[in-house]
């Protein structure tokens, strides 16, 4: 489902019947990264792919492939930290975002 | 070959839901309407029927199970009555908003306090800015007719609304009647089988339902669901129409009785019609064209088709089997004095609330309403607009 | 069980980026990690009540669900995924459906201690197949933090304030997974974010597949409500597993099981402490304010002991 066209210009016929949404995931189109005040750093020597730092995220922000994870998805991390305070390898690093 | 049979209203519709054979009943009982879910329990346990039966702790939680049921492409069904009805109020407005065509055996019964377990509107008409199709009965045949061309009404794609079959408390509920039901394979090839295009349950397809709408959203959402229940008006007359082939009988918004030449007519609800019916046919062997009009389809509200209906009667009452507390009119009072004036028609009306909690309606208490509107014609006086039928002055 | 974690981890995601949970919140990580102890190859309707997760998962058109998802109102979480579930049953039984589907509904404290209790006892009773997951971060934090009956004693909340005549909260924290038991089904678990959410993971499977109704309470701690930096919240668990206020536990048939019993029980000022929400606990004069709380932690902790011991 294209949820381009629904913003403030849809006309009542074109609009979803009771507000379904007829797929998974559209929220992936939101940018939540914009609300970040502090930015993780990913120190990718330093990472020892342990994963640990993989359930605490509550924004699924740390993109995965073959079994390891990649660097941040920074249009959605909303820079709580966490990550940073779990790692064990001092692989997270938490700095203030230059805008 | 039509089926005769002795049915209460009750088992009418109850039978009319065996036949159906819904995926899902969620229901709670309660005082008049407790038969239905009962009879129906009894077909599931002896496997007249494959449904699955819900036996939720309370209504709120029977529309919930519902709207959760029905957003699973599953066809489903409950029945209440009064306060059941209230308790459910916000789950109404969210079927409707949600698009669920669930159908809702509606026993009338006065809403409390004080606690009343007799018949009055109070609780459908309590909830008619919920966005659901309301069709009353006058009797067992009409509540079975209309429960079995539910389904087809509210699922129909151009509808997609949830519906609510009326019939009046012990009145019609509890009084067994003579009437025709269809045979099991008729009922079940005219209303089909529910293939919704889209559910929870579709793999591959996954679905979200019952968002949080910003302002920039809800009022094009309400305004689709008004479009929606506009067109229940035409396909509720299509499906009469295809209902008729099927069974002789014929159905349409509201009936006409003797109204075509009427100088006095009431407009009404009910099985208090089938009362007033006697007085209307008492009063033509005494020559006053007296007429009636009995309302079918409440919502959505036929109102063009009933002001045409009216246009030529002089003085006409509107009867209110609730009290709507707005020291002004009754629901149908307002209806109608609304489509008559949307038609520029300004007869003689009277308001009248009548059988409120169970008060019996006797042919000489709608005798006197025709007294009343004759009077009323007479003097040309129609100030003392909104009365009452049988309360002790 | 084995807890293979590395697998486990890198399994599908199961909520979306994108939603409007704040930062930190552990709400969405309780729902992460039990979503994830779905088998990759089995599908999901996923129930919720209003609250937090609800309007922050679901705002048109963004869903951040990417299984099937209903929200329908606040106190019927439970009454929903009922409905669903029994869909779920007539429509395999007509051959209309073969996959398999689990059915998970979520609430917050709110809407399952509170004005969601009937609808959940009800569903449970029944016995539906389905798991009903709370997100507990002890109250109604959706609405700007209320106290619910799940909120601890003295929690300075916009309700139970703490003022010139109030120390906060009155009531203890009312005890939902110990009721839920007594519906005799077939599996509560008490759970949070601890060790590596081994914990979790393991309840949320077993609960999840095991037929018939289970319930999870899982501690979700909120940096707003309870005023804590949102990225100590690991720590904020093990110290409320760690003092015994969030013991972990199963009821297997009926059968209390211990999860974990710290070697060294701490006292519970190590986690009111680090809470804003209990800041006034630690002004001179109300010590004895501490030493109930840490009374009635001490009373149900060996209530709990003794339970699992028989």
């Amino acid at each position: 489902m294209d949820i381009s066209k629904i913003n403030d210009k849809i006309s009542w016929r074109d609009i979803t019947p009771g507000g379904n949404v007829y797929a998974g995931g559209t929220s992936k189109h939101f940018n939540t990264g914009e609300w970040r005040v502090d930015v993780p750093v990913f120190l990718a020597d330093k990472c020892k792919q342990c994963l640990l730092c993989l359930p605490v995220c509550p924004d699924s922000a740390i993109p995965v492939k073959d079994g390891k994870r990649l660097d941040f998805d920074f249009d959605h991390c909303k820079g709580c930290g966490i990550c940073a305070k779990v790692c064990p390898f001092k692989a997270i690093e938490m700095k203030k975002e230059e805008k | 070959m039509s089926i005769r049979e002795r049915l209460s209203g009750n088992e009418a519709v109850a039978h009319a839901m065996r036949q159906i054979n819904p995926d899902v009943m969620a229901a709670f009982p309660i005082t008049p309407s407790t038969e239905i879910p009962q009879y129906f329990s009894a077909f599931v346990a002896n496997g007249k029927v494959q449904t699955e039966f819900v036996p939720v702790e309370s209504e709120h939680s029977a529309m919930s199970a519902c709207i959760g049921s029905e957003s699973a492409g599953a066809r489903t069904l409950t029945a209440t009555s009064s306060c059941g009805l209230a308790l459910m109020w916000e789950e109404l407005y969210i079927a409707a908003s949600c698009r669920l065509p669930i159908a809702l055996a509606l026993v009338n019964r006065a809403l409390s306090g004080p606690i009343n377990i007799n018949c009055d509107h109070s609780d459908s008409m309590g909830a008619r800015d919920a966005g659901w199709i309301q069709i009353y009965a006058e009797n067992c045949q009409e509540a079975y007719d209309n429960f079995v061309q539910a389904y087809r009404i509210a699922e129909h794609k151009d509808v997609m609304l949830p519906i609510m079959i009326c019939q009046d408390g012990f009145i019609t509920s509890h009084a067994v009647e003579n009437l025709e039901m269809l045979e099991d394979e008729k009922v079940r090839a005219f209303v089909g089988e529910y293939n919704p295009e889209h559910s929870l349950m579709m793999p591959g397809k996954p679905m979200s339902i019952g968002p949080y709408d910003v302002p920039a959203f809800y009022m094009e959402h309400k305004r689709q669901q008004a479009e929606a229940l506009k067109n229940a008006k035409k396909v509720t007359l299509d499906v009469a129409k295809e209902y008729e082939v099927l069974s002789g009988r014929s159905y349409g918004l509201f009936e006409e009785y003797r109204l075509d030449d009427a100088e006095y007519a009431i407009v009404i609800i009910g099985s208090a019609a089938g009362t007033a019916k006697d007085a209307v046919d008492a009063l033509r062997n005494k020559g006053v064209k007296a007429g009636l009009l009995k309302i079918r389809l409440f919502r959505p509200f036929p109102g063009e088709e009933i002001a045409k209906a009216l246009a030529h009667v002089k003085a006409i009452a509107v009867m209110d089997r609730t009290e709507s507390f707005n020291s002004q009119c009754g629901p149908l009072g307002a209806e109608v004095k609304s489509a008559l004036f949307n038609a520029r028609l300004q007869p003689g009306v009277l308001n009248y609330v009548y059988g409120l909690g169970g008060r019996d309606v006797k042919v000489e208490h709608i005798e006197s309403v025709y007294d009343a509107l004759i009077q009323a014609d007479k003097s040309g006086d129609f100030s003392d607009g909104y009365r009452y039928l049988s309360v002790r002055d | 069980m084995a807890y293979n974690f590395k697998e486990i981890m890198t399994r599908p995601e199961r909520l979306a980026p994108g939603h409007r949970m704040c930062a930190g919140c552990g709400g969405t990580i309780a729902v992460r990690n039990v979503l994830r102890a779905i088998h990759p190859e089995d599908k999901a309707v996923v129930a919720s009540a209003t609250g937090c997760l609800e309007v922050s998962t679901f705002m048109y058109p963004f869903t951040a669900w990417e299984d099937s998802f209903i929200h329908n109102a606040f106190e019927n979480a439970g009454a929903t995924i009922s409905g669903t579930e029994a869909a779920y049953n007539a429509l395999k039984r007509k051959g209309k459906l073969d996959d398999t589907y689990k059915f998970i509904a979520f609430g917050g404290d709110g809407g399952t201690y509170d004005i969601g209790f009937q609808s959940l006892s009800g569903a449970m009773e029944r016995n539906h197949d389905m798991v009903y997951v709370c997100y507990d971060n002890g109250a109604y934090m959706n609405t700007g933090i209320q106290r619910s009956s799940a909120t601890p004693m003295f929690a300075d909340t916009t309700t139970t304030p703490v003022g010139s005549a109030s120390n906060g909260k009155i009531q203890y924290r009312k005890d939902l997974a110990a009721i839920i038991a007594s519906h005799e089904i077939p599996y509560v678990a008490q759970t949070t974010f601890v060790q590596n959410f081994k914990d979790l993971h393991i309840k949320a499977e077993k609960a999840i597949y095991t037929p018939g109704a289970a319930f999870l309470n899982i501690m979700a701690p909120c940096p707003r409500g309870w005023r804590y930096d949102p990225s100590d919240i690991i720590e904020m668990c093990r110290l409320a597993v760690e003092t015994c206020y969030w013991p972990l536990f199963e009821v297997v048939e009926g059968k209390w099981i211990l999860s974990y019993k710290p070697k060294n029980k701490l006292p519970i000022e190590d986690f009111l402490s680090k809470q804003g929400r209990f800041k006034h606990l630690f002004k001179k004069g109300n010590e004895e304010l501490i030493v109930l709380f840490q009374k009635e932690v001490d009373r149900r902790w060996d209530e709990l002991l003794a339970r699992c011991e028989g």
